[in-house]
């Protein structure tokens, strides 16, 4: 029998603001454990939540970025459990009322285009982190607790491991370009949940479905899809039924195992949060923020092939970041367009690979590129000595055009100094000259090479040719 | 000075101001007195004399420097154990809290230090304040000082006893469902609840957040509404802390009693209720039509589930806002060897039964499957409630109504807490509908145990209910009476 895999995703993006969704305290990531915390993040007796009203704007962003629309009337809710990392003993979430819904994003497949529903995105507060000691104790960094999160859940509209895969890149370049989360899922701030489950090809209904949480990698979602989708079936190929669950996917062994079934599922027993009043949005802030939204990484790839008259694919690369476009932009706006992205794509990405940079990184700035390529492009350097200068742009910090005179790296284009290197091999190599007389192309070869030894690769080949091929008439 | 106690707040803040006493010299008497007198009332969670004298003398420049110009500069005041005091013990009277002491002063504390009035100490109240006699503290009852034997009302029964035996001149309480009012009308001394959101709820620990409000205790009403209005107003901490409102403290208190229309419920009357009580409060109604004021009945049958959607709500928000006491962080400590352990014993050994009643009342209301016969129409109830008070005040400016239904109990009655729940019915419906109230000394029982009436405003009508309680005050002379062993 042939099987359908069904999945959904719950992905949590850290929303990019400076201080914590109910309190001021700095939400920077990776400083001592307890030094960003105050009596409302870690919920000591009497303290109350203020909402940060730049969490909200940035939640409507998302929302507006996805396609959704924005409840008006939204509500926090508390969400009850006991867990060490939750200092309230509960978490601020919205269950009811989420601030928006109803999205959809546009991803790429095989089959061609296909549009994954967003069914809401609800607004809530991290928690701390639970640190096991080598002592054997384990203990809490509350520095987390109270940054704002949005939670985006979809429908389960995938059926593979590589849509999803699609859906989330395409997703994370949306937050980025709204400047809505930094996406750095080494750092926590964009993690995704998987809903999956099975059933025969021609069935209606829905099987049986797991969540797998804890990927903390889009490498890590594909492999745990892959997994688990091969476990379910297999399952039901032995006659087993699936087990309504939570699974923890296991980074290193690569396997999911069960953490808690269904009939140890919390009744987090929701109920509206009373110290914060409903959140009106009205109207014109709505508007407002959609005004402001930035260009979205498909418009701005649809824009670059029409203005710039770039290739799709390179304008796919390029709209990867926002800061690989904002550079692009900048670099085209003073040299060739075309040319900008091909060394874009090719020279600078891989020279910033092999450096170890990223592409944020401020020592190459446009004006600089924009100068080699112009160099290149009319003609007064080669593009091997392109090269060779903006690794010395990188590595130290020379200006490229200073760099080219101070070293004499300037192609020779005037005849008279070209004519008489020509002449002087011609005549110290009467045999390949005689060769080359009698019908042997390759004599010719031998020839040009020797004149670009003696001009240290200065000469333009192409030039040099036409004047040798006129001299040995 | 002997007769020093006998005065009222706002007197003793002229009498400091123009220098006839000293800030440190009422301090001392008031600590003094409470040295001496509360070991008979345990009023008092926790005594603080040395930073209140050293307040008292910082105060003392300020004010000599003109710098403090506020109704009741240099009074000293005591404030309920749970209002979070930096540096100083507030326990809630729970086992849970018997060792914290917080980093940060509640808004309302803050309000007292600011406007230079000393904190005596931390007084006693029921654990977490739910109760209604002050015998759910881990540390036990207080004692009403017009009876020892008799309770003080609860929960903030440490901070009314306090008033009425002197032993500070005017106190902060806190109000979810009648804790400030009946504690003061079983201790003959003057309560305000404050319309919710008049005062910032910032530091006061949690015991129902959408009910719960901090309120002022005095001997009278102008001392109520002079410290009332220290601690109102907006506070950005508090987001459901009103941003606009203002209290005009001379025009509130002022001699001139405006004439209002006063309602008073039928059910409120033929019910439950004690003939003493009914009798005093019709007394007092009629002291008031006698003086000007305009007063009828109304009919008010959606009181009958006031209490079912009080203990519904209160009990829901109570049993999540009582999560954070897990021994983790603060506070009571177990020592288990796993986690869950850790919770079960620590929250089995630091609540005490009333407080682990209300949390288990709250998680069943809020369960799968029960939320929406539960919670859900508790809330519907509520806003019922208020919708129909909402119409109440299109007749009425104002609703006179008894406290309790019944006089104080003896300490020890064992009442049973349905008895005790039912009997918040007159009290717990200004929580419910936000409203603000005022609670009176109207009369006395047969056994000498003082009675209260409240006024129940719109919202944010406390200038006029203190103007009302005020001219109530003018003409009659039950708040004047002091308890008998509380005298100098």
């Amino acid at each position: 029998m042939n099987y359908q895999t069904v999945i959904g995703l719950e992905i949590h993006a850290e929303l990019l603001t400076a201080s914590k969704i109910f309190c001021s305290c700095s939400t920077a990531f990776g400083s001592k454990p307890n030094t960003q915390i105050c009596e409302v993040c870690i919920g000591l007796p009497g303290a109350l939540p203020v909402l940060n009203e730049k969490a909200v704007r940035l939640a409507v962003t998302a929302g507006l970025a996805l396609g959704c629309e924005i409840t008006e009337n939204c509500r926090f809710d508390r969400k009850n459990y006991f867990y060490p990392d939750l200092p309230k003993g509960y978490q601020i979430s919205q269950l009811y009322l989420p601030i928006c819904k109803n999205g959809h994003i546009e991803i790429d497949t095989d089959a061609g285009k296909k549009e994954i529903r967003i069914r809401e995105i609800h607004m809530e507060e991290d928690a701390g982190k639970l640190i096991h000691g080598k002592d054997g104790e384990t203990h809490i960094d509350y520095n987390r607790c109270g940054v704002p999160l949005i939670e985006i859940v979809t429908e389960p509209d995938f059926s593979s491991a590589e849509e999803a895969v699609a859906f989330l890149t395409e997703l994370k370049k949306i937050l980025l370009f709204t400047g809505v989360s930094d996406c750095k899922m080494e750092e926590g701030s964009l993690r995704a949940d998987v809903n999956l489950s099975v059933k025969p090809e021609n069935s209606e209904a829905l099987g049986t479905r797991t969540e797998m949480k804890n990927l903390s990698s889009f490498r890590a979602v594909q492999k745990a899809i892959i997994y688990e989708s091969e476990r379910q079936i297999k399952e039901l190929e032995h006659g087993n039924s699936i087990i309504q669950q939570t699974r923890r996917w296991d980074e290193d062994r690569n396997v999911s195992l069960p953490m808690r079934t269904k009939e140890e599922a919390n009744d987090y027993k929701y109920f509206p949060e009373p110290d914060i009043p409903p959140l009106v949005l009205s109207k014109e802030y709505i508007e407002e923020i959609r005004k402001n939204i930035p260009e979205l990484p498909s418009q701005k790839k649809e824009r670059f092939i029409a203005e710039y008259g770039i290739t799709e694919y390179e304008a796919l690369v390029i709209t990867d970041s926002p800061a690989m476009s904002e550079f692009y932009e900048k670099t085209a706006a003073l040299s060739d367009p075309s040319q900008t992205a091909k060394w874009i794509i090719g020279e600078v990405s891989g020279m910033f690979a092999e450096r170890g940079l990223s592409p944020e990184d401020s020592r190459l700035i446009p004006s600089d590129l924009a100068e080699i390529i112009n160099m290149v492009t009319l003609g007064k350097i080669s593009r091997s000595t392109g090269r060779d200068v903006l690794a010395k742009v990188l590595d130290d910090k020379v200006k490229p055009s200073e760099y080219v005179e101070e070293n004499g790296l300037l192609l020779i284009d005037s005849a008279d100094e070209l004519l008489p290197l020509i002449k002087d091999v011609i005549g110290k190599n009467e045999k390949a000259v005689l060769q080359y007389k009698n019908g042997k192309e390759n004599a010719l070869h031998y020839l040009l090479g020797q004149i670009m030894k003696a001009t240290k690769g200065r000469a333009k080949i192409n030039e040099v040719r036409d004047v040798l091929k006129e001299l040995l008439k | 000075m002997s007769s020093l106690p006998l005065m009222s707040a706002y007197e003793l803040s002229r009498l400091i101001k123009n220098g006839e006493l000293s800030v440190r010299e009422v301090c001392e008497n008031y600590i003094d007195r409470a040295r001496r007198l509360d070991g008979s009332l345990h009023a008092f969670n926790t005594l603080c004399p040395e930073t209140a004298l050293a307040d008292a003398d910082r105060i003392q420049k300020q004010i000599s420097d003109a710098e403090l110009d506020s109704p009741l500069a240099g009074v000293p005041v005591s404030v309920k154990d749970n209002l979070c005091t930096s540096g100083v013990l507030t326990t809630c009277s729970s086992k849970m809290l018997a060792d914290y002491i917080p980093p940060y002063d509640a808004f309302a504390v803050k309000k007292l230090r600011e406007n230079g009035m000393p904190i005596l100490g931390k007084t006693n109240m029921d654990e977490f304040a739910m109760g209604s006699t002050t015998e759910t503290s881990c540390t036990g009852a207080v004692k009403n000082p017009w009876n020892t034997a008799k309770t003080a009302g609860g929960s903030s029964g440490g901070s009314a006893a306090c008033v009425a035996a002197m032993l500070s001149p005017v106190s902060l309480g806190t109000d979810t469902g009648g804790s400030i009012r009946q504690p003061s009308s079983f201790c003959g001394v003057t309560g305000l609840k404050p319309t919710y959101g008049a005062v910032s709820r910032y530091g006061l620990i949690a015991f129902a957040s959408s009910l719960d409000t901090v309120g002022t205790i005095g001997r009278d009403a102008v001392d109520c509404a002079a410290l009332f209005s220290i601690i109102c107003g907006h506070d950005k901490k508090d987001c459901t802390s009103a941003k606009n409102f203002r209290f005009d403290f001379n025009k509130a208190v002022s001699k001139k009693t405006e004439k209002k229309r006063i309602g008073i419920p039928e059910e409120y009357l033929t019910g439950n209720i004690s003939p003493e009580i009914k009798s005093a409060v019709l007394n007092a109604a009629k002291i008031l039509s006698e003086n000007g004021m305009e007063v009828d009945t109304f009919s008010f049958p959606v009181s009958d589930y006031a209490v079912s959607a009080y203990y519904i709500i209160s009990s829901a928000e109570a049993s999540s806002n009582l999560a954070r006491y897990d021994g983790i962080r603060y506070g009571f400590h177990a020592d288990s060897d796993s986690i869950d352990s850790l919770y079960i014993r620590t929250r089995s050994e630091g609540f005490g039964a009333e407080a682990k009643r209300r949390i288990l009342l709250g998680n069943f209301v809020l369960s799968k499957g029960y939320y929406d016969a539960y919670y859900k129409k508790a809330v519907r109830a509520k806003q019922i409630i208020a919708d129909k008070l909402e119409e109440v005040f299109s007749r009425f400016d104002v609703i006179l109504a008894p406290v309790y239904p019944r006089t104080a109990p003896d300490l020890g009655e064992n009442l049973s807490p349905a008895e005790l729940y039912t009997a918040d019915v007159y009290t717990v419906t200004a929580n419910l509908a936000g409203l603000p109230a005022l609670a009176l000394p109207c009369g006395f029982d047969g056994e000498g145990i003082p009675l209260g009436v409240q006024l129940i405003g719109r919202r944010f009508s406390e200038a006029g209910l203190f103007n009302l309680g005020r001219g109530f005050q003018l003409i009659t002379d039950y708040h004047k009476r002091i308890p008998e062993g509380g005298r100098p």
